[in-house]
């Protein structure tokens, strides 16, 4: 019999189904209190996003690139001039376009990867990331002329019906990212993701096999690029509710990285896992803080304590776990699994001794 | 030989003419031209250092030759890159294994239907049927030659994972995949033992007398050279010393001379 081919297994349509339940049924019903929306939830949903744009152009097509920030950026400005100048576009179209714009810097700050690699790549792609949040401050027309250096979103009015509730901000950055998780992830089981990888893994073979380099890294970028677009936006319009140039600076840009490298390079589950770390991680310690020792360590200490953690998390990850948490997860279930069955084996011994 | 073979060797598939390569001062290849006939299996041999890879680097567009041309069907070709040569129908392993290291053998192999596969990005995230169908004869034609080279056993498991003699089958396989007219092998029983040596050689001429595949590889075992190829082109210090039939080969004076030493 031929192996059928389908691009779904009956565990990924249970994983999806499962998720889509959580996030749809469960968290509404359960979770009434507005912090978790604003500063969790619609937070983690965009930078997850993101860290996938970080992942196809790191962790899927082996360029290092520094610089999501950047393009966060000029997809949330974007987004700003369109609302505010083309309104006929809509909320959901504004995106698209936003990404775009983001998606073409992603080419022309991609076209380096041609030709240097690695620790010089990172370098090239940091102009990015300075360029962009140059140009915005030094134009004023991007801004809207505005002088007070933080502008106000305009409000999410998707036909016709304001979004304006964290739960329904929460929903809009829900369906948004999963559906782009959706793509990314045909993509990256796809010819396009092998793609990606052969370029990672062995350069030469792959232009050998006729793919070719300028096309595939370029390519990774831009999608990467127009991934952080739509997640700078959504980071602006449903999480800060203003645009400031200071909110994507270099800072941010090392975040996504380390989301990327802890939840698993090459990995699209390891993005949300990373950035759900990464996320929580201070809020833990913090907890841990106030209620273990009763705000007995001061908060400065405890900031840094927490970089200090994830720096060490940062070279542990990279020496005994390259493939970071999404791999450890994996492990973790594996085992249980043949826990679970072992000892199932052995209660068929068990038993089938007894009937003898 | 006694059998009939079902694709007769035909006319120069591929020609290289006056190729000479240096890398700074050290020549590597000095003017030397050699000729591949459709469908047959020619086998180029030399002591370490005659520039044996370095003339498929130059035939394959990865090393630029300071001089000469390579033709490929009659028609010189002027800007040679592997992925022109991709194109034009011819596949390539390496010497030192270029696999996917972090990809599966199934994966692996899937890459070289890269050229067989027409849908871009877009459609692919969109999942449309055509790339469902197309996807689906990759995967089909994969799967034959997974199960062509015996090795359905380790179809998903990560290459960088295999011993090594398993690995240089997946790197076969994966040139196989491009359904090439002409396969360049760049030693590809170096390091294995008698048996897999056997099953390597059967592999290919299979191939060859199957689908009519040209293959010009590189070899150091004599034995293996001598039985397997129908043509012998001998480099030495990156010079042509002998052209011809295993035969012809292992009775020129020259040859003799370059693989035992002459007395002095």
């Amino acid at each position: 019999m031929k192996p059928v081919f389908m691009t779904y297994t009956k565990k990924d349509l249970i994983n999806l189904a499962v998720c889509m339940f959580l996030s749809v049924l469960i968290i509404p019903t359960f979770i009434k209190t507005e912090y978790w929306y604003t500063s969790i939830l619609i937070p983690w949903l965009c930078l997850a996003l993101a860290t996938i744009g970080q992942q196809i152009v790191m962790g899927y097509t082996g360029q290092l690139a520094l610089g999501a920030a950047g393009f966060m950026a000029a997809g949330a400005f974007a987004m700003f001039n369109l609302i505010l100048r083309v309104p006929d576009l809509g909320f959901v179209g504004s995106l698209i376009v936003s990404g775009l714009i983001a998606a073409a810097f992603g080419i022309l700050f991609g076209l380096p990867s041609l030709k240097v690699r690695g620790i010089y790549l990172m370098v090239a792609t940091l102009a990015s990331q300075f360029f962009i949040i140059w140009m915005i401050d030094k134009f004023g027309w991007f801004k809207n002329y505005d002088s007070s250096g933080i502008i106000t979103a305009q409000d999410i009015v998707i036909l016709g019906k304001p979004f304006t509730t964290p739960l329904a901000m929460y929903f809009v950055c829900l369906a948004v990212t999963t559906v782009l998780t959706l793509l990314a992830m045909n993509m990256a089981r796809g010819s396009t993701g092998r793609n990606w990888m052969a370029v990672r893994d062995m350069d030469i073979a792959a232009e050998s096999m006729g793919v070719s380099l300028l096309r595939t890294k370029v390519q990774a970028f831009a999608i990467s690029a127009f991934y952080c677009g739509v997640a700078g936006a959504l980071f602006a319009f449903c999480y800060l509710k203003s645009l400031e140039p200071v909110a994507f600076d270099i800072k941010l840009s090392f975040k996504i990285l380390f989301m990327c490298i802890l939840g698993g390079l090459g990995t699209i589950n390891g993005a949300f896992i990373g950035a759900a770390f990464i996320l929580l991680f201070p809020v833990l310690l913090n907890a841990i803080g106030n209620n273990v020792f009763h705000g007995a360590i001061d908060a400065t200490i405890i900031s840094s304590i927490e970089q200090v953690i994830f720096g060490g998390l940062m070279i542990i990850f990279m020496i005994y776990e390259p493939l970071g948490m999404a791999k450890l997860w994996e492990n973790l279930k594996q085992s249980i699994r043949l826990r679970l069955s072992s000892s199932s084996v052995k209660n068929l011994k068990s038993s089938a001794q007894k009937s003898e | 030989m006694a059998y009939e073979r079902k694709f007769k060797i035909g006319k120069p598939i591929l020609e290289v003419n006056n190729i000479s390569l240096s890398f700074g001062g050290v020549k590597a290849i000095t003017d030397t031209s050699f000729n591949v006939l459709e469908h047959e299996v020619r086998a180029i041999i030399g002591p370490n250092g005659a520039g044996k890879s370095s003339m498929l680097n130059c035939i394959n567009g990865i090393y630029k030759p300071q001089q000469g041309t390579v033709s490929f069907r009659g028609q010189q070709i002027p800007n040679i890159t592997p992925n022109i040569m991709a194109q034009m129908g011819l596949s390539r392993t390496f010497q030192n294994l270029a696999l996917f290291k972090r990809m599966s053998v199934l994966d692996n192999i899937l890459v070289g239907r890269k050229l067989h596969t027409k849908t871009n990005f877009l459609e692919v995230a969109l999942q449309l049927p055509k790339v469902k169908k197309e996807e689906k004869l990759n995967r089909e034609r994969s799967e034959e030659i997974i199960s062509f080279l015996e090795i359905e056993d380790i179809k998903d498991t990560p290459v960088g994972k295999l011993p090594y003699g398993l690995q240089k089958k997946v790197e076969l396989g994966r040139a196989l995949a491009t359904d090439s007219t002409i396969i360049l092998l760049d030693e590809p029983m170096a390091g294995m033992n008698v048996e897999e040596k056997r099953d390597m050689c059967r592999f290919i001429l299979k191939v060859n007398d199957e689908l009519g595949t040209t293959m010009v590889l590189i070899e150091h075992d004599m034995g293996v050279v001598m039985d397997i190829s129908d043509r012998v082109v001998v480099l030495d210090y990156g010079k042509v010393i002998g052209d011809g039939t295993p035969d012809e080969v292992r009775s020129n004076q020259k040859v003799i001379d370059a693989y035992l030493g002459v007395e002095h």
